[in-house]
Parts: structure tokens; C-alpha cells; sequence
């Protein structure tokens, strides 16, 4: 039997490794089992996870594993009874969320060793790389990923043909292939897991896509908050290079070219392709003006070609199936599939991979299960802070780039928050507007003064400071920065503001007109007192309350001077009589 | 070499030759070179930037232009444990703005701030990529999830505990 730990960032977090100790600790020197890791399966919710395998097939899925579970987990290994584990075998339910996805992107992630490139080659690894280098001239290349429909993946959505095209057509000597694994979105980890768990997918499909526009250079830029992945990737790199994928005459070929790896340092705007070559040379990360597009003019002055990794991730699967097997899935103008991170309110979060075509409905509560605690779903916020949220109404609403647009929003690299009844949408388009305040590279006046603006309405009207007329200056504001900023930040930040004014135009009332917010979440705007007919005065919540502003008598019914109340809801947690109102 | 009187005490700038041995007098490289030395000295001292900024052949006010737009280069030193609270979306739509607070209440620092007997250092992040765990904090590098004000200060009282405090 094989024991396989799935060692992500979040299965790691999770204590994955606490379990990967505990595990050893016990095994002796002529084991009959063998202890493996795998990356990140995308199951978050159930880390960490430990899978047992007979060869090749699996035999259990082992979900939220402690420490503590090492020996019974020793014990079904070393005698084969899988009812030791029965306790901790993952549900039939829980299994569906794996069942009810078509992985392309995500294929190997959680199922082989990242780290070792003989589990790649098994699972069919680098064979696209080698029918392309010997069989297929760059522009076939290039044909079968028009013919596939591949569009960027980090949230543009642009053809991957036609940059592949504009790079290959630009004539210079030298070229270069650059990865944006940069993914700044908060609430997106969909790049990580594919470079943690996979990262010669990457290494592949960047090679495809070198030789298609003709690079003999290719960097990724990763996020600097990302160093799991940075290691595997740097591991995998020297792997391909002593195996003659990396290197000189790549496969026997006359195809040559070398790969590197560029942390990042911490800026969102860097996900913008021209910051981040910027940024890749060493300076700050400001975007450039465009044309030249970096296709004629990018890195050291040299064609470039930028993709991102999830785009990179279906380059060696299309090769391999063919582009109309990618084509086949989807709609009209969204082809392929798209990993998604759900996350927030939800049941079951971790990484979903779709086929466009599908609805929101289908990943909120076919997959994802639907709204943690039994709450009411609100709205779910798709692209982070350059996206918008789409409301309960548009639940059906297909994912495919037209019509999560029509909505708003965008479909953004896959971040996916789910809110539910007790999120302000007013306090959400602020934690947006705070984001990209404070992310804005400085550059277009309009972009650096307008979020700031933007973000101080915002921050009076969710204190009870709103003003008559806040809602049209902000809409003004918003036409004004999209109009007035040069890149992507800029003319997507107003979005989170448009979207929840648009659908939740009466929250914004309540709190400028009635100083009230229908979630209670704005703690300013909030009131907290006792009903006297529930308490108790068991004095639990005077004794709590870390400003003395609760009095009464043992056994009497309390009250809360509003004037000294901090209003940090201590006493609601306290009360075992649900004796505290809040409005 | 510069002739600035820099304030503040002296860096030992030896510590960084086989780093600028390797990528330095190339300015294409200047942010690997001043990872490298965060690595080294724990934050960006100002003379450091300076012996930098002679090496690559750019001028001090570059260095410190790059220095300050990635939010990863720090400019004081920090505290022993550095506590980075998640605020990304997954963590703000669960709470993670009442678990900062109440930290930053607990050790009496703000974002950014370092506690007087120097132990801890409290940096808020932008997403720490751990959504399903939201909230999240991560303290030199092991991840904290599933928080609450409450438990976000046990994890804290614990390490100075450890710490002997």
C-alpha cells in the first residue's frame, strides 16, 4: 500500500505536516507500506488530506486527518483492513465535488508527486512537448490553439493565438516567453496550486508556447508570498534540464532554450503585463503606455510574449487531445474550462474546475454545497477587486466571458467570494476601494486621486457620515477613473462600487439616509441593548464587556449605556440567552 | 563609494558581497539584490541601500524608489515573530478585520509596528493564499486558520509563554 499526503500551502496549514511526522515516526526499517506527498488536490475544506493507494488505484480518501490518526492509519497500511479508517474515509457527499468536475488545468494536481518528473511521464508528461518539437511547424502551433478558442486566463480573456501570432510575427533575434504567476487577487490561489502541484505542466506548456513564437528565453514571475511553489518549480526546472527538456537542443531538436525564475516583490498593479516587465527589470512596476504592445516591444526593449499560468496549465493537454476537444466544451465565445477558487460563506471550499458553459448556480451550491450555517446567500464577488458582485437573482447567470460582463463583473482569474446575508456590500466595495487605494502605482492622476476619493466617501458613509448626493458623486467618480487610467487596475477598480450600487442600491440609502446597515456589520452604525424579557442577569455579559458599560443587578434585567459601548459584540458571544439585540 | 554622512548605526556591508558578487552592476537585478539582502540584515538598512545603489550604478533615490513600491521591502528591522494577518477577501467577508484589531490591541501595536521588547511585528498582507482557512494569520511562516479574536490572542499568549514572558 502507498500512503500519499497532499502537501499544498493549505493542506500544510491545515497540519498536513504534523501528520507527515507522525506518520514516519511510527514506520519501521523494512516498511511494508511506502510514504509518499502529492500537491493540492483543491479540497481545502476537508485538509488535510491523506490518500491510500494500491498501485495505481485508490483505495480510500482519508479527509480532515490529525496527528493522532497516524496509527490507525499505520495499522490499515501495514494489514490491508480499511475499516481502521472507516472514521475519517471522506462521505459520499464530499466526494462530489470532485466528481462534478472536468479537470484539464488542474489534471495531475493532487494526484501525482509534484516533485518528480517520472510521475509526470507517466501520466503522459512532456509527450505533447515532443509530437510539437518533431511533428508540428510553430504556425500548426499556433493553428491548434486557435482552434482550441484558448483565451488568457488572467482575466483579460484575450485569444492566446492572436498574442502567440503577434510575438511569433515580430522579427528579432531575440524573444521572450514570461509566465505571470503574480496572482495578486485576493482570494485567488489557483496559480499556486498548479505551480506547487504541477509544475512541469507549466515548464511544458511554456515550452510549447516558446517554440510557437520563437523564444529561446522564458521567465516566470511569481509572487513572493508563494515560496512552496518557487521551491517545486526550481526543483523541477534542474529536472528537466538534466532530462534535456531545458537546455540546449532540447529532445535531440534544434529547439533550444533556458528558463529562470523572477520573485516578485509584493505589487498587485505587477499582474498588469507592462508593470510587470517593468518590474522585471528592476523598477518599480509602472505600467507602460501601450503601443508598442510588449508582442513588438516588451522585456529589454525585445518581443514578448506574457500568458498566465492557468493558460499555460491547457497548452500540452490541447496539444495532446487537440484543439476541438477544447472547442467542443463551452459556448459560443468561452471554450475550454475554468478554474475557479471558491471561497468566503461557503460549505466546501478549494479549487473548482468547470466547463464554461455552466452557472453560477452549479459551482455555489452543485459543487460548493451551498452557504455555510444554514445562512442566506447574498451575493458572490468574481474577479476580486477589479470584478463586481453578482446578486442572488443572476444565480443562473452562465460562466463565459460575455455574460458574467453583462452582469458587471468580469470573469476575472477565478476568485470566486461567496457573501451571505451578514455581509455589508457598502463595507465590501470599501475593503475593495482600501485595496486598490493603496495598490495604485501613482501613475495617472485620475487612477491615484479618484480611488482615494472614492475610498473616503465610502469610509464617511459606512460611519454614518453619509451624505445626500454620495451615491451620484461616487457614480461620477467611477466613469471618471475608468476613463482617465491608462491600465487595468485603474479602469477596473470602480467596478466593486458600480456593481453593488447597481444591486444594492437600497443598502447604501439605509446607511446615508436612515444611519443603519441592514447586514450589522457597520460597527459604527450599530445600537446594542438588552431585552428585558430575556435577561436573566446571570452577569455574564457586565463581566465580559471590556468597557463597563452593561450595570444592573444579579438576577435583574441589565441595560447597555449606549454612550460608553464600544459595540464589540463580546456580549452577544457571552449571552446564553440570546437576551442582546442588535440594530 | 558615497561621501553622504548617513545617520544610524553601520551595517556590516561584507555580508553582502557574495550577493552582489553574483548579481551585482546590473540594474535589470536590483530587486533580487535587495531580497537578497533583506534576507541578510532582516530589513533594508538606509546604508545598504546606498553601498547598493554604488554597485548597480543607479542612484540612491532609485534604490529607494523600488524599495518602497513593493510592499515585501521593509525599511526598519522587525520584531523576532512576525505576525502577518491575512486581509483578503476570503478573510475579510470572515472576520479577519476583528482578529487584527484584536491583536494589534492585545500586543499595543498598530499595522506595521514592532513591540517594545522586540518580539513581535504586526504586518497586515494582502492574501496569503490559505482562503479556505480564512481567517487566516501566518507567524514566521506557519499558518494559524479558522481564527477568532479569541483564539488569534491564545496563539499569541502562547509564543510568549514559550518565550518565557
Amino acid at each position: 500500500m502507498r500512503i500519499v499526503i497532499g502537501e499544498g500551502s493549505c493542506g500544510i496549514a491545515a497540519g498536513a505536516g504534523k501528520v507527515h511526522k507522525a506518520i514516519e515516526a511510527l514506520m519501521t526499517e523494512n516498511e511494508v507500506f511506502t510514504l509518499g506527498s502529492t500537491g493540492c488536490i483543491g479540497m481545502c475544506f476537508l485538509e488535510p488530506i491523506v490518500d491510500l493507494y494500491d498501485g495505481k488505484t485508490l483505495l480510500r480518501r482519508l479527509v480532515k486527518v490529525k496527528a493522532s490518526d497516524a496509527e490507525s492509519i499505520v495499522n490499515c497500511a501495514r494489514t490491508g483492513n480499511l475499516s481502521l479508517v472507516d472514521s475519517i474515509t471522506i462521505s459520499a457527499d464530499d466526494e462530489e465535488f470532485l466528481n462534478r468536475q472536468t479537470r484539464i488545468a488542474l489534471r495531475h494536481c493532487g494526484l501525482i508527486d509534484p516533485v518528480s518528473l517520472d510521475d509526470y511521464r507517466e501520466a503522459d508528461g512532456y509527450e505533447a512537448l515532443e509530437k510539437v518539437l518533431k511533428t508540428m511547424t510553430p504556425e500548426e502551433v499556433i493553428e491548434e490553439i486557435k482552434i482550441s478558442g484558448l483565451a488568457g486566463r488572467g482575466g483579460a480573456g484575450f485569444p492566446t493565438w492572436f498574442k502567440w501570432n503577434a510575438a511569433r510575427q515580430s522579427v528579432s533575434d531575440t524573444k521572450y516567453l514570461i509566465c505571470n504567476a503574480d496572482e495578486g487577487d485576493p482570494g485567488a490561489f489557483m496559480d499556486r496550486a498548479v505551480i506547487e502541484s504541477d509544475p512541469h505542466t507549466l515548464i511544458e506548456g511554456m515550452l510549447i508556447g516558446a517554440y510557437a513564437i520563437g523564444a529561446k528565453e522564458m521567465i516566470v514571475y511569481v509572487r513572493a508570498e508563494y515560496p512552496l511553489a518557487i521551491t517545486n518549480l526550481e526543483i523541477a526546472i534542474e529536472q528537466a534540464k538534466k532530462a534535456n527538456l531545458l537546455g540546449e537542443n532540447i529532445l535531440g531538436t534544434s529547439f533550444s532554450c533556458d528558463m529562470r525564475i523572477k520573485a516578485g516583490a509584493g505589487a498587485f498593479v505587477c499582474g498588469e503585463e507592462t508593470a510587470l516587465i517593468e518590474s522585471l527589470e528592476g523598477k518599480r512596476g509602472m505600467p507602460r503606455l501601450k503601443p508598442p504592445f510588449p508582442a513588438q516591444k516588451g522585456y529589454m526593449d525585445e518581443p514578448s510574449n506574457i500568458n498566465n499560468v492557468e493558460t499555460f496549465a491547457n497548452v500540452a493537454w490541447i496539444m495532446n487531445n487537440g484543439g476541438a476537444a477544447f472547442a467542443a466544451m463551452g459556448t459560443e465565445n468561452s471554450k475550454g474550462t475554468k478554474v475557479f477558487a471558491l471561497t468566503g460563506k461557503i460549505r466546501k471550499g478549494g479549487l473548482v474546475e468547470i466547463p464554461m458553459g455552466k452557472t453560477l448556480r452549479d459551482v455555489i451550491y452543485g459543487i460548493g454545497g451551498g452557504i455555510r450555517d444554514d445562512k442566506e446567500f447574498k451575493a458572490v464577488q468574481m474577479g476580486g477587486p477589479s470584478g463586481g458582485c453578482i446578486p442572488k437573482e443572476l444565480l443562473d447567470t452562465v460562466i463565459d466571458y460575455k455574460a458574467l460582463g453583462a452582469t458587471g463583473a468580469i470573469m476575472g482569474s477565478g476568485g470566486m467570494v461567496v457573501m451571505d446575508e451578514s455581509t455589508c456590500m457598502v463595507g465590501m466595495a470599501k475593503f475593495f476601494l482600501d485595496f486598490t487605494a493603496l495598490e495604485s502605482c501613482g501613475k495617472c492622476v485620475h487612477c491615484r486621486i479618484g480611488t482615494r476619493r472614492m475610498q473616503e466617501i465610502l469610509t464617511r458613509i459606512v460611519k454614518g457620515e453619509g451624505k445626500e448626493g454620495d451615491i451620484e458623486l461616487l457614480e461620477e467618480l467611477c466613469e471618471a477613473v475608468k476613463d482617465g487610467a491608462l491600465c487595468g487596475l485603474g479602469q477596473t477598480a470602480p467596478n466593486p462600487v458600480l456593481t453593488t450600487i447597481r444591486y444594492f442600491r437600497a443598502e447604501y440609502e439605509a446607511h446615508i439616509n436612515e444611519k443603519k446597515c441592514p447586514a450589522k456589520e457597520c460597527v459604527d452604525l450599530l445600537t446594542y441593548s438588552i431585552v428585558a424579557d430575556k435577561c436573566k442577569g446571570c452577569t455574564l455579559c457586565a463581566k465580559k464587556c471590556p468597557a463597563k458599560a452593561i450595570s444592573g443587578e444579579v438576577k435583574k434585567a441589565h441595560i447597555i449605556d449606549s454612550d460608553i459601548c464600544i459595540r464589540c459584540g463580546q456580549c452577544v458571544n457571552s449571552c446564553r440567552f440570546g437576551a442582546i439585540n442588535v440594530e | 563609494m558615497c561621501q553622504c554622512n548617513h545617520n544610524g548605526p553601520k551595517s556590516d556591508l561584507s555580508l553582502l558581497e557574495n550577493v552582489l558578487s553574483e548579481y551585482g552592476g546590473v540594474s535589470s537585478n536590483l530587486i533580487t539584490i535587495l531580497q537578497k539582502a533583506q534576507g541578510i540584515y532582516g530589513y533594508l538598512p538606509k546604508d545598504v541601500m546606498y553601498h547598493i545603489a554604488d554597485n548597480v550604478g543607479i542612484t540612491p533615490a532609485d534604490v529607494m524608489g523600488v524599495a518602497t513600491f513593493y510592499s515585501q521591502f521593509r525599511l526598519s528591522p522587525i520584531g523576532k515573530y512576525l505576525i502577518m494577518s491575512c486581509q483578503g477577501t476570503a478573510c475579510h467577508v470572515n472576520g479577519s478585520e476583528r482578529v487584527a484589531a484584536a491583536i494589534s490591541e492585545y500586543l499595543g501595536i498598530r499595522n506595521g509596528e514592532t513591540t517594545e521588547d522586540g518580539l513581535f511585528t504586526l504586518e497586515e498582507v494582502a492574501c496569503l493564499g490559505c482562503c479556505s482557512l480564512a481567517p487566516v494569520i501566518m507567524i514566521n511562516g506557519e499558518a494559524y486558520g479558522n481564527l477568532t479574536p479569541d483564539s488569534a490572542v491564545e496563539v499569541i499568549k502562547n509564543i510568549q509563554k514559550e518565550e518565557g514572558k
